[in-house]
């Protein structure tokens, strides 16, 4: 242990650290440590990749024969952007555990103790799970192909399908990361995310078409945004039929749109939020 | 501007307890202030709040001319931090640890990547630089949070109990790199349960008991305070207690304390210990009393807390009431 203290101080790229630069910069730099994670923990990249597998397989083959969305459109080709749709949903629950298990490790207190940005730890985490989320609508449009899913419509529509997914998922990322901060217990994450994302997954046009629940649900079902994304999905796709009316609602005709909304409206309320619960959590 | 930290008045409540009841500090640049106290003294409670991670009830705090309150990022770009428990991420080597602070400061890759380096070879992580974190000894993940506290050459450093918890070698390793440190002009506010720690590395010590500091000097002026040694017995029957309290007495510098529970007798004396102890075992065995046991030692935080409050240090492991014992 030699006493030798470089001669320069450090060098500042940037001077504050409120300022949104930073946010991105410093986010990028945590994003890199969570991703270097899972390649440590490669255990938790196995999960994230089976189980979008095991829904396909599932839906596709448990339920394809009972449920007939009509003439002329087979069930798998009908289910197959409901899934995507509900796998990057329940995707965003690793956001929330994951932000719950950094509040409870050591490392938080030294990025606390930093002059960074006060969102860079949750706009990593957020952006890191992005690749999770690559990579499991990858998996599933692999083995969608494989049990008989087609894209119909261009190239460039089915990008934008996907990319309509990650939007979404990244949404919700934040939905779940504040639940992260509001109840820092992995256990209790899982639990609360399933009373969210259950009701809203399965009260949708994801496995059954719109038509099929009663006038009650309805208006639901037509409003809710994992339908937008669901219905946006099928049409980039090219999955859809005369036998499965779109819906009158605005929402159904616009999905894209409507989801963009989503997406936008999302983010301009759990960003700030979270940046203020992430502050509260951390300084207990 | 030449203190580093000044703390006024500062208050921290919690629902059952007061963490902090109105505590003073003053670390002048260039200084170690040892703030001294046993578990749940709040020692942390001060610290986090200097370190911006808390905010107080009441009270004020500046850090290196910088409010804590007003500014907290002011204060965070001049003080590093090495908290009671390592704030290193498990799954990051040392190497990726230190590099991720640097950009967390700001710096370029380049720099960052250097600085780890650097700071890997200063604190002997050189060869388990690129093993993850979680593969560390405590003493090396000490270390490791220490350089993490480091990397942007802090005007003020800030550890709390540096060593609890470390084995021997691994605390004399790391008081070491502080002594190394703080040659170089930082200045330090480090907590500590044990005495002898604060009488190694520190200028001055503040003694906290229940959220405000109970006394405050250096080293020798609480010891004087205190007494210097200590010498024990341990009586064979109960009943010669007093015979030993009486042998004690004749050289004690200050009140004789027995404990008929452990049948032993302790009394603090000034200075030629070793000398004193052979004229209370002389005058002991003329007496015909048996001994079990005989020590000399030094003064601990127990010592110090019995002397200055009266009672115990009640914390759950006020350390180092058994660790520095000298035998005879
Ligand atoms: N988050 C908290 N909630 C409730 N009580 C706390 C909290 N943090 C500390 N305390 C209490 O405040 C007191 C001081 O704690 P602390 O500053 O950690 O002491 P030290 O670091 O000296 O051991 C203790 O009684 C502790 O139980
Ligand atoms: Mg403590």
């Amino acid at each position: 242990m030699s006493t030798t203290p470089t001669s320069t101080g450090p060098t500042r790229t940037s001077p504050t650290g409120t300022s949104p630069v930073r946010a991105l910069t410093d986010g990028w730099v945590v994003a890199k440590r969570n991703v270097i994670k899972i390649k440590r923990v490669p255990e938790i990249l196995v999960f994230v990749l089976l189980s979008p597998i095991m829904f396909v397989l599932l839906f596709a083959y448990v339920f394809g024969g009972a449920i007939d969305p009509g003439a002329g459109l087979d069930y798998k080709e009908f289910l197959i952007g409901g899934i995507f749709a509900q796998t990057v949903v329940f995707g965003a629950t690793f956001t929330g555990a994951g932000l719950a298990e950094d509040m409870q490790k050591g490392i938080i207190d030294r990025f606390r103790s930093l002059p960074m940005s006060r969102s860079a730890v949750l706009v990593g985490r957020t952006t890191s799970d992005i690749i999770y989320n690559v990579l499991s609508l990858a998996i599933m449009a692999l083995t969608g192909l494989l049990v008989g899913w087609r894209v119909r419509e261009g190239v460039l529509d089915a990008l934008a399908a996907f990319a309509l997914l990650l939007l979404f998922a990244y949404a919700i990322s934040w939905v779940m990361g504040y639940i992260g901060l509001l109840v820092p217990s992995v256990e209790v994450i899982n639990n609360a995310s399933f009373l969210v994302i259950m009701p809203l997954t399965f009260v949708s046009n994801a496995f059954v078409p719109t038509e099929r629940f009663n006038s009650f649900l309805r208006p639901f079902v037509e409003w809710n945004p994992v339908s937008a994304v669901t219905q946006a999905c099928r049409e980039l796709f090219g999955n859809t039929s005369a036998a499965v009316p779109v819906p009158d609602a605005w929402s159904m005709q616009h999905p894209v749109l409507y989801t963009l909304l989503w997406v936008v409206g999302i983010l301009i309320v759990f960003v700030p939020l979270s940046v203020r619960q992430y502050r509260i959590a951390s300084s207990r | 501007m030449s203190d580093m930290i000044r703390a006024t008045g500062l208050v921290k409540r919690y629902k059952n307890t007061t963490a902090l009841a109105g505590l003073d500090l003053i670390v002048p640049e260039g200084t170690v202030l040892g703030l001294l106290g046993p578990n749940g003294a709040g020692k942390t409670t001060a610290v986090r709040i200097l370190a911006t991670l808390l905010q107080p009830d009441e009270g004020t705090a500046e850090v290196a001319g910088v409010d804590v309150l007003a500014d907290p990022m002011g204060v965070r770009a001049r003080i590093g931090l090495s908290g009671q428990y390592a704030a290193v991420d498990e799954h990051l080597t040392g190497f990726e640890n230190l590099e991720m602070v640097g950009r967390l400061y700001g710096m370029s890759r380049q720099t960052a990547s250097a600085r780890a380096r650097a700071l890997l070879e200063r604190f002997d992580l050189v060869e388990a630089g690129d093993r993850p974190s979680k593969t560390y000894s405590g003493g090396m993940r000490r270390r490791l949070d220490l350089a993490g506290a480091l990397v942007a050459e802090p005007p003020v450093l800030i550890l709390d109990e540096p060593t609890t918890g470390l084995d021997p070698r691994s605390r004399q390793q790391m008081w070491a790199v502080i002594r190394d440190l703080v040659s170089d002009g930082t200045t330090l506010l480090l907590t500590t349960q044990y005495l002898e720690e604060a009488d190694l590395l520190a200028d001055d010590i503040v003694v906290i008991d229940h959220g405000r500091a109970i006394a405050q000097g250096t080293a020798d002026e609480l010891k004087s305070r205190t007494g210097g040694e200590r010498i024990e017995v341990v009586v064979a029957d109960v009943a010669r207690l007093d015979d030993a309290v009486r042998a004690l007495a004749v050289v004690a510098h200050g009140e004789v304390q027995a404990d008929p529970a452990r049948r032993s007798v302790t009394a603090a004396v000034e200075d030629d210990g070793a000398y004193r102890l052979m004229r209370v075992l002389q005058a002991l065995s003329d007496d015909g009393v048996e001994l079990l046991d005989v020590g000399l030692r030094r003064p601990t935080l127990d010592d110090v807390f019995l002397t200055l409050t009266g009672r115990v240090a009640e914390g759950d492991d006020a350390a180092g009431s058994t660790t520095e014992e000298v035998s005879a």
